[in-house]
């Protein structure tokens, strides 16, 4: 008779080892994960709040915009309008799992398996995760970045480099690398040059140089144009790389900080690709780790209904009519994928063999769900793997809506044999982050004229910019770049759509 | 594996950015913290609470798209087959991120603690120039216990320190005890051999000239206790609301009375430690009364400003000595004075009054929309006029509405202006 974990809803920290330890030899025994060591900490619903606002990170530079999100998370929360989330889980190693302290043990059974391994395991192992984030370096080069930060505000000022960060914040979005090809991030390494670049400058800055004439210049006409755009990388579609290599008057500082901004929101980018796959992965594994303890009697049966009642609420998909509904729910399309994945590889129908030849009548189920979680991103998960019988039983269908149509929104397939593959192209496409972000590169830019920066804004299916906010967001851009900057909308067939002109505020330019 | 419990590190790590964001919003929630507490009571107002600002200026720009024909995979399909058209404003019609979704953001509602949202509102208001000198100079001078120290008068010797000295030098000295000696006398007299007792008779001279040599007291030992003299600030204030209650005062007006105590009040409580309240309600006699009275309590009579003057004078003296209190005074009135009150009433005001307080404001309460409230001054603000422009130290404004509250307040205690100037409200 196996010892039970806990009884009732109290626990201590021994419980809470007791329950770690049992949902080891079930992640890696079992279903043979492969995770970084885990860190659990508990925290408070306020120290909950607080990780809320700064991206879930444990430490962060300050900026008003974290203390926006606070207040309006506070305010939310307060008004009963949102319940906090019960775990947050950091990419990192160790890796850091949230536990809130009001949760039951049943609760913190559960997101101990969800979070300390199925999130683990996932970031650990993911090609994503494994090119584009350093599990390692994060939290010293968050540290780095909050230390750096400060000194800057104390050298330059409160309101100097809240300009710069609020620029680079708008730009956020626009400051990834989409496509491999550099060598992997590598954070604690970014951090030691960023402190000999710095050093550097001060051991050889000398005042003299500023004031011995340059020889004369070369001909403005002897750069081709295609010889400028080479030297400066264009099209560029990373522009805070762009701002940071080639922005004319900025100061080293603030080249700096376009630098950590981009560098987080690189680190995040891997996140917004795998939604779907990560929280599927970490339900699917938190839903086998506390079957296999209830079947093994260490969790009640009363606990355990407990488990499948928040369960049930996490993979709720709620319908497109139902007024809860606001798109798919990435914990329910996920955990149903890989389900589905699981009943494809154990008990395959004919249509399954069809679609699925390779892991068909497998077998090997947690060998077929490594293998996918760690070669696939949800665009090319749901592409390859989402099957006819799931579509039938989520009831999916495809929406064309035109503005021109007077008819209305066109049903454009269903989950029918004619309508499967499309069905499913579709529902990939809409999870594909390049699909969704608006296309846009620093096209142009004439450094020995007038200096004026010529963005592309490449316009898919009619969508254009949101004029309102384009034109803040460019005004951050000429505010940093300090000469004109242009963005041109131009369709497929390069018919210029519409185009925003906007120069820099006039701001005392910028001390180096 | 690491289990660590962090449920005690410090909260609150987010109160800097909020800090932040507040600096950055300072304008826009000021603006709409005036705002709300125009329209909420008074009591409500200074709990803090929710407020709403514009979103512009706070709003953080992307890049967003819109427009343009969409594309969706949707779950729940019951009926539909392909090429089937749906309704566009209809069921079903599955507008879950139409175009105007960005722009239902356009109002930020936060929540602010009672403390922010008092700063907020009272931020750029100050005493008065007039109550800051006085302030400077009724600083009354207070004595602390500092220490120990070898010269000072009788009075304040520290009998304790200086025995206490006394004792560690006989100690260290090897002075005698009286008990030895008594122990030596007695082995004296019952000592039978001669030669031992010339041994201890002499030992008995020794400690005896020992004992003269070494005092019970030296005056080394001697402590006075040290007192400092240090400025102490007066940290208490005593507030005296005065309202006329004769019949001529409606609901209305004792309502606007109320609001502008209740401001006075706040804003006192965050300059003084303490904040005493004093109300004084008056027909043709004064009388002192509790706040529910004071507002609500039924009374008739006749109107004598003096009254209400002479018993809030009365109290001062009997209760608040002005070097040890601030003393501020509200006094709202429809403007009624019996005529022949007015000399009394301007004697006491200037004699014993005016000298005693910080700040003497005297609010003209009208009816709602009242129009003919401006047309000729009432008894009471003609007299009052008249000693103000004789130099006495009075703020006087008209009200009638509500609204007019907040900022007439403002006006009076705006930061470094000099709010004797105008009258009108």
């Amino acid at each position: 008779m196996t010892e039970r974990l806990f009884e009732g809803a109290d626990w201590d920290f021994h419980t809470l080892q007791r329950i770690t330890d049992a949902c080891e030899v079930v992640a890696l025994k079992d279903l043979g994960l492969d995770v970084y060591p885990n860190q659990i900490e508990v925290i408070t619903a306020e120290q909950m709040l607080d990780a809320y606002s700064s991206v879930g990170m444990p430490l962060f530079y300050k900026h008003w915009s974290f203390g926006k999100q606070f207040a309006y998370h506070e305010a939310s929360y307060r008004k009963g309008l949102m319940g906090l989330a019960y775990e947050i889980v950091i990419n990192s190693s160790p890796c850091i799992s949230y536990l809130m302290e009001e949760n039951t043990a049943t609760m913190q059974t559960l997101v101990i398996a969800h979070a300390a391994f199925g999130h683990n395991h996932f970031f650990k192992n993911n090609y994503l995760f494994k090119q584009w984030t350093d599990a390692d370096g994060i939290l010293d080069y968050l540290d780095f970045a909050k230390n750096y930060v400060m000194q800057c505000e104390e050298r330059y000022g409160r309101i100097e480099v809240e300009r710069t960060l609020d620029a680079a914040h708008a730009l956020m979005s626009h400051g990834i690398d989409r496509y491999p090809g550099k060598k992997k991030l590598d954070l604690r390494e970014e951090e030691k040059r960023a402190g000999r670049r710095r050093q550097h400058e001060e051991e050889v800055f000398n005042d003299l140089w500023r004031t011995v004439p340059k020889g004369a210049s070369k001909t403005r006409s002897a750069i081709s144009l295609e010889r400028r755009r080479k030297l400066l990388g264009l099209p560029q579609e990373n522009l805070l790389y762009f701002l940071e290599k080639s922005a004319p008057r900025l100061a080293p500082w603030q080249r700096e900080l376009l630098r950590i901004v981009r560098h987080i929101a690189q680190y995040f980018y891997p996140q917004s690709q795998t939604k779907v796959m990560n929280e599927g992965t970490a339900t699917y594994v938190h839903y086998r780790i506390m079957t296999q303890l209830h079947q093994q009697g260490r969790i009640s049966d009363g606990n355990f209904l407990e488990f499948l009642g928040s369960h049930t609420n996490v993979v709720f998909q709620p319908e497109f009519d139902d007024p809860r509904f606001s798109g798919f729910n990435p914990y329910a399309l996920g955990f149903a994928m890989m389900q589905d994945i699981e009943r494809i590889v154990t008990s395959p129908e004919d249509e399954d063999r069809e679609w699925f030849p390779d892991i068909a009548g497998k077998n090997d189920v947690m060998g077929v769900l490594r293998d996918v979680w760690a070669n696939y991103r949800d665009e090319s998960f749901i592409g390859q793997f989402l099957s006819p019988k799931l579509m039938r039983q989520l009831r999916m269908f495809h929406l064309h809506d035109d503005p021109e149509e007077r008819a209305g929104i066109r049903v454009d397939a269903i989950h029918d044999e004619r309508g499967f593959r499309r069905v499913r192209r579709e529902l990939a496409r809409q999870h594909d982050v390049g699909y969704i972000d608006a296309n846009i590169e620093v096209v142009d830019v004439d450094l020995s004229g007038d200096r004026r920066l010529i963005l592309h804004h490449h316009v898919i299916k009619g969508a254009q910019l949101n004029e309102t906010d384009a034109k803040r967001v460019l005004q951050h851009l000429a505010d940093l770049w300090t000469y004109d900057v242009a963005l041109i909308e131009v369709d497929s067939n390069n018919k210029v759509l519409r185009e925003y002109v906007v120069s820099p505020r006039p701001i005392p330019a910028a001390v180096a | 594996m690491h289990i660590i419990d962090r449920r005690l590190n410090p909260g609150g790590k987010s109160l800097e950015n909020r800090q932040r964001f507040l600096r950055r919003a300072k304008s826009l929630v000021q603006g709409a913290v005036k705002k709300t507490s125009q329209e909420r009571d008074i009591k409500d107002v200074l709990e803090g609470g929710e407020v709403t600002i514009p979103l512009d200026g706070m709003h953080e720009p992307r890049f967003r798209r819109e427009g343009g024909t969409r594309d969706m995979v949707l779950p729940g399909n019951k009926k539909f087959i392909e090429g089937d058209y749906l309704q566009r404003s209809g069921q079903g019609s599955a507008k879950d991120s139409g175009p105007g979704e960005g722009d239902s953001e356009d109002a930020f509602r936060f929540v602010l603690s009672r403390d922010e949202f008092v700063d907020l509102f009272l931020d750029d208001l100050e005493l008065p120039d007039l109550a800051k000198r006085k302030i400077a100079q009724t600083e009354s001078e207070g004595i602390q216990r500092a220490g120990y120290t070898t010269s000072g008068s009788p009075a304040n010797i520290s009998v304790g320190r200086t025995v206490r000295r006394a004792m560690a030098r006989r100690i260290a000295l090897k002075r005698p005890s009286k008990e030895e000696i008594e122990e030596l006398e007695a082995a004296i007299g019952a000592c039978t051999d001669e030669d031992e007792r010339l041994v201890l008779l002499a030992q008995l001279e020794k400690l005896k000239a020992k004992t003269k040599r070494i005092p019970f007291i030296d005056p080394l030992d001697i402590r006075y206790r040290r007192f400092e003299t240090v400025p102490k600030p007066v940290a208490q204030a005593v507030m005296f609301c005065l309202m006329d209650v004769s019949g001529s005062m409606s609901e209305h007006m004792k309502d606007l009375a109320k609001r502008f105590y209740m401001l006075l009040y706040v804003f006192l409580k965050r300059r003084y430690k303490h904040v005493d309240i004093v109300f004084i309600r008056h027909t043709d006699r004064a009388e002192e009364v509790d706040e529910q009275t004071f507002f609500y309590g039924p009374a008739s009579g006749g109107t004598l400003v003096s009254s209400a003057l002479q018993a809030m004078h009365e109290i001062v003296r009997e209760r608040f000595n002005p070097s040890d209190w601030n003393i501020y005074a509200a006094q709202a009135s429809d403007g009624d004075n019996s005529y022949s009150d007015g000399e009394l009433t301007s004697m006491l005001l200037t004699d014993k009054i005016l000298p005693v307080c910080q700040f003497f404001a005297y609010l003209e309460v009208g009816e709602s929309g009242g129009s003919a409230f401006d047309l000729s001054d009432s008894s009471l603000w003609t007299l009052y006029e008249r000693l103000r422009n004789s130099g006495a130290p009075l703020s006087m404004r008209k009200v009638s509405e509500r609204s007019e509250i907040f900022p007439v307040f403002h006006d009076l205690f705006q930061r470094r202006e000099t709010v004797q100037e105008k009258a009108a409200p």
